[in-house]
């Protein structure tokens, strides 16, 4: 086992206040440690001289509750394909390597301190209609729905989706059309979500608008950052379902007013 | 302080009849509350998981207004999502004979007999509804290509009824309550309080009332008062420090309700799983679990001669090398149970002969499965895990053996609860992990997430009303004398964290305590070595009030004071975890006690003796608990040697 002398510049930053990088020296780091377990070292450091550790989103450490947010060199989650912070090990650096940490960045991401910032955004998206509203006791048989695997498979891709953000900080726009059409996606494939999935798809994507995620321009980047490789192609599918359910919204609308006016 | 109790009898409140008609029957019998007074109620849901966000969504759907809080920053990441393997239904889709009571069978025996019978066939039963809701939900099952969902078999039974989403199940199932959560916070049923930490619980003239949380965000510490608590806050597995729970996993929600009269029940039956990557390293922070199916295809060894622990293990010729499982349980070989094969693992290494750093990991070999089937084979089976395996280790188990060794993994003790789910203390339910009542001392796998989601959907919501009928509803207030000094005993507790201003660390005490729990507590017990662990843990206990660290002020966001919290209930905790491992004069499931075992090595359960459930009463002196005990009868299924052969 190697040991590592790094550099770290790490941003600091009390809730709402201005955050800064700090200059942290970081020696003799185990190759064989996490990414989060090389910030517990320099954390017990900081605590043995008196100082404020490292606040940061972690618990799982096994890459699927979707805690760990971090920006490590411009990259959420770092530079390996497919993989979380947590996941992330030591001997992916060199020694005497600089590494820059930053939290997830996107306005609609406040950060809480230093590197854990508030992504409650994506919960409030989830309850305009990221469900299929069937009461407990309510269900039938579960094999009274014959759910092609090919069907079952595609929406098992989208719902790998752990939440954690990262398309959102990866993307030049903040925006977070990859999470969105991921937990659409999973709904609007399965026959279970069908009947509500006009509003479903309506619902999500005006939240998402007014949590102040920004527009798609197909840059892409979110798939590349995304630790679960969740496929663009949801987004296509997403554009889709939105036009439809728009449209009909429009319409639907308009009969509705019609109805009223006419009245019986 | 301690509360005085109303009740101290441990009624179980078994419903009379056949088995296979008491939950039916108690189902008719349980009182109800009609539509518009529910609306009077309130019901704080303490924990997002499984059974948390499952109870919490099914209770707003019937009226009730529930407050749910997790100390996650989303009910999303609680840690039921971290579950691989799937879920048990006794659905019989592959028509192999499977059956509510086959399934009742097979957890009874599978707790080694230490589990409440009525208890268990009620899961059983409700097993099949589970898989009706998670798939009108929309949880992505995996499926047949004919639409039928699709089940693979796990250990301890001989048919084929689990339900899985690849090795996700958990995280889709969770998911799947999440939604249903997120649509009775949309609905304005439930009020979700995320990064709120419970203190301590409330109770006044005996009846549970509320709880003490503190806002992780901004630090403040109130107080929220309900008709009823329903803790669903998972094990204790962290007591240990290193375990395949997430790191925020704790005792402190049960801890703080056991310390306010709540009985604490056979904490000696935790579970190590025998598949899980080494520590490289005293940096260590957690275990990382690898799926248990990898012994299907892998061969488990070490050296024979301790001196070729440190060689490249393909230097080690075949007549070197010790396949201690094959050689020790011929029948079974590598596929023996996970208890035997954890402790076969914990026996090779302390002879000398373990691999790797620090010499506790041994080889789990699949050169022959290579040989045999090819590399592509196998990459089709487990290609994730091997990708798993690199990630942590930088080895790729296609070129070189994986190294292995057991990690704790899930707690079968927890709350002692009656057949409501309602613990002694009157008032407040313990579902999922956190209650002790459905796998005795062994959980089989596919279990976990089937006890939370019954609890949360099926259970809580027949069962609460038994309760809520004897409550005024909205009785206790904020201004209620109890309720002020419940908030200001946790604001000056957490005073007295920040104010020790020591020298060690908050993490250097729970490492500390969690090897001392481990080596002492751990695979293998004996009365020796429980005492060392008796008498070294109240010493520790006092070094962690005198000596801890913890930085940062209490009113704002403060990592290292949530963990001191945490931690110094582990303290107050794991000298009761000994000391009922040590009463416990018996080995079963999770529970290894040397003195007893057979001349095979075979745990030697004493039902003379132990037949019963061990729960433990606060003295107002950790180091003094009392002990009652519920006994434990069997009318369905007879006792027996635990056999697999």
């Amino acid at each position: 086992m190697a040991l590592l002398n790094l550099h770290l510049k790490v941003w600091r930053q009390n809730g709402s206040q201005p955050g800064h990088f700090q200059d942290i020296e970081a020696p003799e780091i185990p190759d064989h440690a996490s990414f989060l377990e090389m910030m517990d070292i320099v954390n017990e450091r900081l605590i043995a001289n008196g100082q404020d550790p490292i606040a940061f989103d972690h618990d799982c450490r096994e890459g699927i509750c979707g805690a760990c947010s971090m920006t490590i060199n411009g990259m959420p989650h770092g530079p390996e394909r497919a993989t979380t912070t947590c996941q992330l090990h030591m001997r992916k650096f060199r020694t005497g390597d600089t590494i820059w940490i930053e939290p997830f960045r996107a306005r609609s991401f406040p950060v809480v301190k230093d590197l854990m910032v508030d992504r409650g955004a994506f919960d409030r998206i989830m309850q305009a209609g990221g469900f299929v509203s069937i009461r407990t006791g309510s269900a039938p048989e579960g094999n009274s729905i014959p759910i092609g695997k090919d069907v079952a498979d595609a929406a098992m891709d989208a719902a790998a989706c752990i939440g954690c953000g990262a398309c959102v900080a990866s993307c030049k726009n903040a925006s977070a059309m990859l999470f969105v059409s991921a937990k659409v996606g999973q709904l609007n494939t399965l026959p279970q979500g069908q009947p509500e999935r006009q509003r479903r798809t309506l619902g999500m994507v005006r939240q998402m608008d007014a949590e102040g995620f920004g527009n798609c321009t197909n840059q892409y980047e979110c798939e590349a950052a995304c630790p679960k490789e969740i496929s663009v192609r949801w987004i296509t599918k997403l554009n889709r379902d939105y036009a439809v359910a728009a449209v009909k919204d429009i319409v639907g609308a308009g009969r509705q007013q019609a109805g009223g006016e006419g009245g019986d | 302080m301690v509360q005085p109790l109303l009740t101290m009898s441990l009624d179980s409140k078994i419903p009379s009849g056949p088995m296979a008609e008491k939950w039916t029957r108690h189902k008719r019998d349980s009182k109800l509350i009609n539509p518009k007074n529910k609306r009077k109620y309130s019901v704080i849901v303490v924990g997002s998981g499984l059974a948390g966000s499952a109870a919490a969504a099914s209770l707003s759907e019937m009226g009730y207004k529930v407050k749910c809080f997790c100390f996650q920053d989303s009910a999303r990441r609680a840690h039921s999502i971290a579950a691989q393997g799937g879920i048990n239904a006794a659905k019989n889709y592959q028509n192999d004979g499977d059956s509510v009571h086959r399934l009742f069978y097979d957890t009874v025996k599978g707790g080694d007999f230490r589990a409440r019978e009525a208890n268990v066939h009620r899961l059983a039963e409700v097993s099949v509804n589970i898989i009706d809701q998670c798939v009108a939900q929309g949880v992505p099952f995996a499926r047949e290509y004919g639409g039928g969902l699709a089940n693979r078999s796990f250990g301890g039974a001989q048919v084929s009824r689990t339900f899985y989403a690849r090795g996700q199940t958990g995280q889709q199932l969770l998911l799947g309550a999440y939604s249903a959560l997120n649509k009775e916070i949309a609905r304005g049923g439930v009020e979700m309080y995320s990064r709120t930490e419970m203190l301590d619980l409330i109770v006044v003239n005996g009846q549970t009332k509320g709880i003490v949380v503190r806002n992780l965000v901004t630090g403040k510490i109130d107080a929220h008062v309900a008709d009823t608590v329903l803790l669903c806050t998972g094990g204790y597995g962290n007591v240990f420090f290193l375990s395949t729970n997430a790191m925020g996993c704790n005792v402190t929600a049960t801890w703080r309700a056991h310390r306010k009269g709540a009985f604490f029940a056979n904490p000696c039956y935790t579970q190590i799983h025998p598949t899980c990557i080494p520590v490289s390293g005293d940096y260590q922070s957690k275990l990382t679990l690898m799926s248990e199916s990898l012994r299907n295809d892998g061969r488990v060894w070490v050296p024979k001669k301790a001196e070729d622990c440190g060689k490249n293990p393909a230097d080690i010729p075949e007549a070197d090398r010790d396949y201690y499982l094959e050689r020790k349980y011929p029948s079974f070989g590598n596929l023996a149970p996970r208890d035997i094969s954890s402790r076969a693992a914990k026996e090779a290494c302390d002879d000398g002969r373990g691999v790797g750093p620090g010499g506790r990991g041994v080889y789990l070999d699949f050169a022959e499965s290579i040989r045999d089937f090819g590399r592509n084979t196998i990459a089709e089976r487990y290609g994730n895990l091997f990708d798993m395996y690199e990630r942590i280790t930088g080895e790729s188990a296609y070129e070189r053996p994986m190294r292995i060794y057991p990690a704790v993994h899930y707690t079968m003790g927890g709350l002692w609860v009656d057949y409501n789910l309602m613990s002694n203390l009157p008032g407040l339910h313990v579902l999922g992990e956190a209650n002790f009542s459905d796998h005795g001392a062994n959980r089989l796998g596919a279990s976990a997430l089937m006890q939370g989601l019954a609890d949360g959907y099926f259970v809580i919501p027949t069962t609460v009303a038994n309760y809520l009928v004897t409550q005024k509803p909205g009785e206790v207030t904020l201004d209620n004398p109890e309720v002020k000094k419940a908030v200001a005993d946790a604001e000056e507790r957490t005073k007295k964290l920040l104010s020790v201003k020591g020298k060690r660390s908050v993490d250097s005490f729970h490492r500390e305590l969690g090897l001392l729990v481990w080596d002492k507590c751990g695979m293998a017990r004996t009365r020796e070595g429980l005492q060392e662990a008796i008498d070294r843990i109240p010493a520790l206990r006092e070094e962690f009030w005198n000596n801890v660290t913890v930085p940062g002020s209490g009113d704002a966001a403060n990592q290292e004071l949530e963990k001191a919290g945490r931690v110094a209930d582990f303290m107050e905790f794991a000298e009761l975890l000994c000391i009922d491992a040590q009463n416990r004069e018996e080995s079963c499931g999770g529970h290894f006690r040397e003195e007893h075992q057979y001349p095979d090595g075979e745990a030697k359960r004493n039902d003379q003796d132990f037949s019963y459930v061990a729960a433990w009463e606060y003295s107002g002196n950790c180091s003094q608990p009392k002990l009652n005990k519920e006994p434990l009868t069997f009318e369905e299924v007879h006792l027996a040697v635990r056999s697999y052969k």
